[in-house]
């Protein structure tokens, strides 16, 4: 992500002092212990002009949660204003900085999954796909429900393993029906959901964040 | 189902069980492929369909925030028109009021058109518990009924069930013919209904909607059992939910073709019916008397809860079960409740206690698919999250939950100490090699079916410094 940026003329700043945006906290029920955590992002993030995060998720809780946490808080109004300034990666690209072709090179086929916060939480939907017809070499085949869960969800993972699994196996399906080579989405999370039972059923589909694939030349 | 008494064990145990069935799962999910094409084309032929989404929430809210006024205007209207009103706080009331008309005709056969408010109040048991023979007219429900289980979908109580397998019972319980052909094998059930129908003394529905303006009740369905079990028995009972009011008559025309769309993918259901009462002194046919049952059962529970009570404009649909990958995959007996799937697990706590029914508000990846294929626009997803922190701040959650989250906030707050927990946890895995894999390993739960990769040798931080 960085590289990609930066490529395009952008100064990119990391804060060395960042740690999590809360949602393992928030996503549990544990809305006090997330707002502690969401405190320390606020801090470290104060001075950012935009906010570039590779996760629609971590997008999400921040955009989308935020607000909910800080409601009837002093910090409401910081909080809101900070919300406008974060922008998952490709909605960054596409729609804030309005570029579709990052000069990228891959070859092979590949199918996007959608990750569901960035999906129906933030509505991002078009700029992964626009940015990824413009990779040359790369053809991008839809596959059957794109947009179903992969069944990650945070600890639901771990609380009902067997569940989360048979999610994944459906996607297994999906994806291998294409024949792609690669499976890329926005989210780390799903990518370690989706690899994770892909690997272990020897699957040869690759599966790549799409900023790994944008940053390819 | 299994019969245990935690709820979550159950759950748990159910789930392991049918997601181990690639057989059965994936059945359920071709035949709810052929529900979602049918429902997205009907969809289209809306002239916008997120606008009459919008209207009906629109026409249920304004029910529900006034339904003290609705409900007494419903029961005014039906009164005047010589229907008896019941009002019952919870289901042992209802089922005494049920109990105590059908005594009181000296009935013994009863038949039912579909209605999950009488799955709610285990009205079956009760009924065959004092002797009556209670038989379901639905085909769905007369198929689950015979199998002696609970609809498996609230409306589409047989669906998990092959035709091969209603041939097999078919046979052995009504001594059918041999055959595996679908009309057939109705024409099997219809022959034994339209018996019962004649024969049946009382005659008990559900009610879809209930309209105030004009003190109606309105019964959705396709098989056209509804009319005969509310007309043919000299006494009609209907058991209808408090939250099942609309406001106005003129909002049925855009109720109904919701819950049809929503519901099965059709424009509009083959019956609809609207029944304001029995037979009227200038009317040749209908029950000589009609009893409405309306049922409270922790609904008003609901109600006083400013966040969650957009659930009670559900008009049950079951389109958010048949969207839900959770559903698709433990499928609808799993869930242990009378209203399954994310609706099931939004309002069950709420209904039946969340310390039992917690387990479904965290069993879900919070996709929000339900709430986006909900007709009447019920934020559902993000209800279950209000379940789960509703549950965690009266302290519900497990222990070792408790402890992870707050290890995790004294870290998280921390950058240094976020540095050494990244560079302990390379350590430990180091360590812990011996152990992976195995049942002892702290990533088991995570391990048995998926890899993990091992830690990034470089942290990005790492990586960051390097670069500059």
């Amino acid at each position: 992500m960085v590289n990609v940026l930066e490529r395009l003329g952008h100064e990119v700043n990391y804060p060395e002092e960042q740690t999590c945006c809360g949602q393992p906290a928030f996503n549990s029920g544990y809305f006090p212990e997330a707002k502690q955590v969401a405190d320390h992002f606020l801090n470290t993030f104060a001075d950012a002009d935009l906010i570039a995060v590779p996760s629609g998720s971590c997008t999400a809780m921040i955009r989308k949660f935020y607000p909910d946490l800080y409601q009837d808080s002093p910090q409401s109004q910081v909080v809101s204003e900070l919300s406008s300034r974060v922008f998952e990666f490709t909605e960054l690209l596409v729609n804030k900085l309005g570029v579709t072709d990052v000069g990228a090179k891959l070859d092979g086929t590949a199918t996007y999954h959608d990750g569901c916060h960035g999906l129906r939480e933030l509505g991002i939907q078009d700029a992964p796909r626009k940015l990824l017809e413009n990779v040359e070499g790369l053809s991008l085949v839809e596959m059957d429900e794109a947009q179903s869960c992969c069944g990650f969800g945070g600890t639901f993972a771990i609380k009902f393993p067997q569940i989360s699994t048979a999610m994944t196996q459906v996607k297994l399906g999906s994806a291998s029906q294409t024949e792609a080579d690669y499976l890329i989405s926005g989210d780390p999370s799903c990518l370690m959901q989706i690899g994770g039972y892909f690997s272990r059923q020897k699957s040869p589909i690759q599966c790549l964040h799409i900023a790994e694939v944008l940053d390819q030349q | 189902m299994s019969q245990s008494t935690n709820p979550t064990t159950q759950f748990q145990t159910d789930a392991n069980r049918v997601t181990a069935d690639d057989d059965r799962r994936s059945f359920l999910r071709s035949s709810l492929r052929g529900y979602q094409t049918t429902r997205t084309a009907t969809q289209e032929r809306f002239l916008n369909y997120e606008s009459a989404r919008i209207a009906a929430g629109d026409a249920k809210w304004e029910a529900i925030e006034n339904l003290d006024i609705y409900l007494a205007q419903f029961a005014d209207k039906l009164e005047a028109r010589g229907a008896t009103v019941h009002w019952c706080s919870d289901s042992n009331e209802a089922r005494s009021a049920i109990l105590n008309i059908i005594k009181e005709h000296d009935a013994k056969s009863v038949i039912k058109s579909k209605c999950m408010t009488t799955e709610e109040i285990h009205l079956n048991d009760l009924l065959e518990k004092e002797g009556f023979e209670v038989v379901e007219s639905d085909l769905g429900e007369f198929i689950v009924q015979l199998r002696e289980e609970a609809p498996y979908h609230f409306v589409f109580p047989a669906m998990h069930l092959k035709k091969e397998e209603i041939n097999s019972l078919f046979q052995e319980k009504l001594k059918s013919i041999n055959t595996n052909d679908p009309e057939e094998l109705t024409m099997v059930a219809r022959e034994v209904l339209r018996e019962k129908y004649l024969s049946a003394d009382i005659g008990i529905s559900g009610a879809n909607f209930g309209v105030a303006e004009t003190g109606m009740i309105s019964i959705t369905e396709n098989e056209g059992n509804a009319r005969l079990t509310t007309s043919l028995p000299k006494v009609h009972i209907a058991l209808m939910g408090i939250e099942k009011i609309i406001p106005k008559l003129e909002d049925l025309a855009l109720m109904l073709p919701m819950l049809a769309t929503a519901g099965t993918g059709q424009h509009l259901t083959c019956y609809n019916s609207q029944l304001g009462g029995p037979r009227q002194d200038d009317e040749s046919d209908g029950p000589l008397e009609m009893h409405v049952v309306l049922l409270d059962n922790h609904r008003t529970r609901l109600l006083a809860d400013p966040e969650q009570r957009d659930a009670l404009r559900c008009i049950r649909c079951g389109a958010c079960l048949n969207v839900c990958p959770i559903f698709k995959n433990v499928g609808g007996h799993t869930y242990g409740t009378t209203y399954q799937g994310p609706i099931g697990s939004v309002i069950t706590p709420h209904l039946r206690g969340l310390k039992d029914w917690k387990h479904l508000s965290h069993s879900s990846s919070l996709c929000g698919a339900c709430s986006e294929t909900c007709p009447v626009k019920i934020d559902l997803h993000h209800h279950l999250l209000r379940n789960r922190r509703d549950a965690a701040g009266k302290g519900q959650g497990m222990l070792a939950e408790k402890i992870l989250m707050f290890g995790f906030t004294i870290v998280m707050r921390r950058p240094w100490l976020y540095r050494l927990a990244g560079r302990l946890g390379k350590v430990g895995h180091v360590l812990t090699k011996p152990i992976h894999g195995t049942r002892i390993d702290p990533f088991y739960a995570w391990k048995k079916t998926r890899d993990l990769d091992d830690p990034a040798k470089q942290s990005f931080k790492q990586y960051w410094k390097s670069r500059k």
